[in-house]
């Protein structure tokens, strides 16, 4: 690792974030930082050569070049190196879900097919392991949307609940919390007629005619609840609280029949895309794509109907047999070009700290780079509704920066420094540290 | 059902598709100016490579084009040694688990090879050209594997990577112990349940096969001295494969994740004095990398997969750096489809996770896997008299912005992403045109029957429910069977 040329004050502080004790800060009180002499890519504008980002009170306080350092501000010294706004993991599991196979570390899918009222918020567990590691690799805020399938198999009802924004340090959810309810999550049926059996571990195939009955049931139920929420809206303006029983499933969805809360809904297949596409439509609901392995099939409707996506990891297959092999890959060029915005997410939790990796594997396959690093940094912020306080290194906005090696979406560059919510995070995580521990072990006697 | 019809046609298609990237005779072909990757000795820059035969005859930067020769240009490009992917279960009809027994050595992957998986075209497209085919890791003692090489568009039985000596899985662990899921309703657990047991089931097994070895020995030994009428041992196919770990011409790959397992099978392997080729997984290999070394095993692990089950929790990024900085043979594998196709990129993330440098990173998914598999006499390295499998790249593949352009093995091009491309167009009118016949023999079908029924529909006799005709064909389309 280079030797960085910190003023002494910073090399004290960054000492002590090294040396740490298990918090996700250095326990000092200091609320102003300079970050000095590096490449600053704020996404707002072009990149500045030897630039500056001042942070104070948790906030972003000034970016450019040739400011002046405030007094009391500690310097890290980014020489060499280059500033981004951090990364931003849209669908994830974090805090809901630590060990996948292990039924009593997840919260992530609830009983029941309608679970509106369900907030991801509710159980983010702040010490979870899997934040430390993930923020380590330069992701400083996350969404975690329940009832979503990641790496882990989990899936859970139709409308799985409400998906809650975080920084990825603090010591509470409390503390963590950006915004507690961002996108009430819908799992689109979907047509299957061949279905994996655990039990049996077998592929079960089902009449085409079943399935579609049920599927149908499903989105007539969907249409049903909102419907209803309408209705409770309805009753609620108008009627004295004595008149109508409070409903805490109808309650949380009438913000989404109001076309305040976006749904995110996790569609893959053409049709089902197109069918979601047409229920919002109906329902005038603003709807977000998530997943979306087919959404290359549908660019015109999506663009049309204003749809952003949230694009499952690009390192995956292809979804039939005949699809061109590199269709994962060059997807999200195909959809950007279309002029469709789209956001790079995980959807999982151990696999979030590869969002870069997914963004750079599309850069390879024709997507721009800037178009990349907004749509790891920027694009989710805007999809998501909190462009106001994230996305880009702009005055007023949170301060969660990433201090790099060099080219954030590359395999080896570094993360040197991370500033979430304006406080220097430490990068020590429990692999760091499982590594320090082992790689210390003595050789055995022989 | 009208959606089989359909998938036949779609395998066909699918089947098709890449075949048109299948290379020619192999004759001389002449890489030329391009970075080479050696791993062996370094890289050379405006280098070419002079491939005679399906073997590497000649590398450098000063070598001309033999009259005659194919030339392939490279130039800006990189040529590295074909990924070798020491963890896979593609090309394998139906399961790759026979779950049953505890001990189910009598099955053999090599029997159910699928050339027709799609999955071995897109992983040659990620640049892999050689893969141990393992079985899976229901059972202690699971079935026999094979390497093969991605020669898409070859049958079954020109895969095998000729002269690579077979493999039998183990594992250890949570998987044979059946810790993550229920039996079905009605189904007894089955032993083990714990690790105590998966050792005892091992344990057990050779003792069975050492008696089973010495039966043999005694009757051949006897017959070699002369004896007449002796009746030969019984066969038994559970055991021979053990005899054959005993004897060193079949490799032990154990599946594996915590370290007192991985000690446990070190022991075990000493008391019956056979070796493990490769402890596969390994995700606490980090934790006792000098006891691996010793044995002299190999560990073929995941670049960055962790927490998707119990015994992968204290797995970390740095197990493929610190295994190798205590001398342990180190691959990084994919266990999985879509991971083979980025391996480059998982190798990569050890230069960032325990510092290795990018010619040990690059060795993490070529010679070390060759060495591995006892087959770095013939790939993992670009080295006069190896076989010609390379993979050609755009960038530095150790880049997250590398793209394979061409796949060679044994000097012919199986995979070319230009000619990949060129061809889409072609097949999805060839595919439209199954389609429209499909849905027009449907229509016609249904036709048919109406007219056929109407005179001679009774009372009382029952109506056919409706088939899935032209409309199921078309949701088949959309992906009805996912």
């Amino acid at each position: 690792m280079k030797i960085l040329n910190y003023s002494s004050r910073a090399l004290v502080l960054i000492l002590a974030a090294t040396l740490a004790i298990p918090a996700w800060t250095q326990t000092a009180t200091t609320t102003s930082y300079a970050i000095q002499g590096g490449k600053v890519f704020t996404l707002a504008g072009p990149a500045i050569e030897n630039g500056t980002v001042l942070i104070r009170d948790g906030k972003i306080a000034a970016v450019g070049a040739g400011i002046a350092i405030p007094a009391d501000a500690q310097v890290i010294d980014a020489t060499g190196l280059e500033v981004y706004p951090g990364m931003f993991d849209p669908v994830t599991q974090i805090g809901l879900n630590e060990v996948s196979a292990v039924s009593a570390t997840l919260d992530v899918s609830e009983l029941g097919d309608y679970n509106p009222e369900l907030v991801a918020a509710t159980a983010v567990n702040p010490a979870s392991a899997h934040i430390p590691i993930t923020r380590a690799n330069g992701i400083t805020e996350v969404i975690a949307a329940p009832g979503t399938t990641g790496f882990d198999l989990q899936s859970g009802g139709l409308i799985a609940g409400q998906a809650s924004a975080f920084n990825l340090a603090g010591w509470t959810m409390d503390e963590m919390q950006i915004n507690r309810s961002v996108a009430m999550v819908i799992n689109w049926p979907t047509i299957q007629t061949r279905t994996f059996d655990f039990a049996s571990f077998s592929f079960k195939e089902k009449p085409y005619a079943d399935v579609k009955k049920e599927y149908d049931k499903s989105v007539n139920a969907l249409g049903d609840w909102m419907d209803r929420a309408r209705h409770y809206a309805q009753a609620k303006e108008k009627g004295s609280p004595a008149l109508y029983e409070r409903d805490l499933k109808l309650e949380a969805l009438v913000p989404v029949v109001e076309g305040k809360l976006p749904v995110l809904v996790i569609a893959d297949e053409a049709r089902d895309i197109r069918n979601a596409v047409d229920f919002c439509t109906r329902q005038n609901l603003r709807m977000i794509l998530g997943s979306g392995a087919e959404a290359w099939k549908v660019k015109e409707l999506l663009k049309d109907k204003k749809i952003p996506v949230v694009l499952a990891p690009t390192n995956r297959l292809p979804e039939q047999e005949d699809t061109p092999y590199d269709k994962p890959y060059t997807e999200p060029s195909e959809l950007v070009a279309a002029g469709i915005p789209i956001a790079f997410s995980s959807f999982g939790t151990a696999f979030s700290r590869r969002l870069p990796q997914y963004a750079g594997t599309a850069v390879a396959y024709g997507l721009p780079h800037d178009e990349a690093l907004k749509a790891v940094m920027l694009n989710a912020a805007q999809i998501f509704g909190l462009a106001d306080q994230l996305g880009t290194l702009e005055a007023r906005k949170i301060a969660n920066v990433i201090v790099t090696s060099g080219d954030p979406l590359e395999l080896q560059t570094q993360v040197r420094y991370l500033f979430i919510r304006g406080q220097l995070a430490s990068t020590d995580n429990k692999h760091r540290e499982l590594y320090e521990q082992y790689r210390k072990r003595p050789q055995p006697a022989r | 059902m009208k959606r089989a019809t359909f998938c036949a046609a779609v395998l066909l298609f699918a089947a098709c598709a890449p075949m048109a990237t299948r290379a020619q005779n192999p004759g001389t072909i002449f890489i030329q100016n391009a970075t080479v990757l050696t791993v062996t000795h370094g890289n050379i820059e405006h280098a070419s490579i002079l491939i005679r035969d399906g073997k590497i005859a000649a590398v450098g930067a000063d070598l001309k084009a033999p009259e005659g020769a194919a030339i392939i240009d490279a130039t800006g490009q990189y040529v590295m040694p074909g990924i070798i992917d020491c963890h896979s279960h593609i090309a394998v009809d139906g399961s790759v688990n026979e779950a049953g027994p505890a001990v189910s050595s009598m099955a053999n992957i090599a029997d159910v090879l699928n050339p027709d998986d799609i999955n071995i075209y897109r992983d040659l497209a990620g640049g892999v050209t050689t893969a141990n085919i393992l079985h899976g890791s229901a059972n202690p003692i699971g079935g026999q594997t094979v390497v093969i090489k991605l020669r898409w568009g070859k049958p079954a039985s020109e895969l095998p990577f000729q002269g690579a000596l077979p493999g039998i899985k183990f594992a250890l662990g949570e998987n044979p112990k059946h810790s993550n899921f229920e039996p079905p309703p009605g189904v007894q657990p089955r032993y083990p349940a714990t690790r105590l047991g998966v050792e005892e089931v091992i344990r057990q097994a050779f003792i069975e096969a050492r008696e089973y070895k010495k039966q043999w020995d005694d009757y051949n030994q006897r017959k070699s001295a002369g004896e007449q009428n002796l009746i030969p041992p019984r066969r038994d196919v559970r055991l021979d494969p053990l005899v054959e770990v005993m004897e060193g011409k079949r490799y032990v790959h154990a599946h594996c994740y915590r370290a007192d397992e991985i000690l446990m099978l070190i022991r075990v392997a000493n008391e019956f004095g056979f070796k493990v080729r490769t402890f596969q997984h390994v995700l606490e290999g980090y934790k006792i990398a000098d006891e691996i070394a010793a044995s002299g095993a190999g560990g073929s692990t995941f670049s960055d997969w962790w927490a998707y089950k119990m015994e992968a929790f204290d797995a970390i990024p740095y197990n493929a750096a610190l295994m190798a900085d205590r001398g342990v043979i180190v691959s990084v594998n994919s266990d999985d489809a879509q991971e083979a196709r980025q391996l480059n990129q998982e190798a990569a993330k050890s230069m960032k996770n325990g510092g290795l440098s990018a010619n040990d990173a690059l060795k993490l998914i070529t010679l070390n896997p060759a060495i591995q598999l006892g087959i770095d006499a013939r790939a993992g390295s670009i080295d006069v008299g190896k076989d010609a499998d390379l993979a050609i790249y755009n960038h530095d593949p150790l880049s997250v912005y590398a793209v394979v352009q061409k796949t060679l093995i044994d000097g012919q091009v199986y995979f070319d992403r230009q000619r990949d491309i060129a061809g889409r167009a072609t097949l999805a009118a060839e595919k439209q045109t199954l389609l429209d016949k499909e849905k027009k023999a449907a229509e016609a079908k249904k036709a048919e029957e109406k007219s056929e029924k109407k005179p001679e529909t009774k009372p009382g006799q029952k109506k056919k429910p409706p088939q899935d005709g032209g409309g199921a064909v078309e949701s088949g389309v959309a992906g009805g069977s996912r």
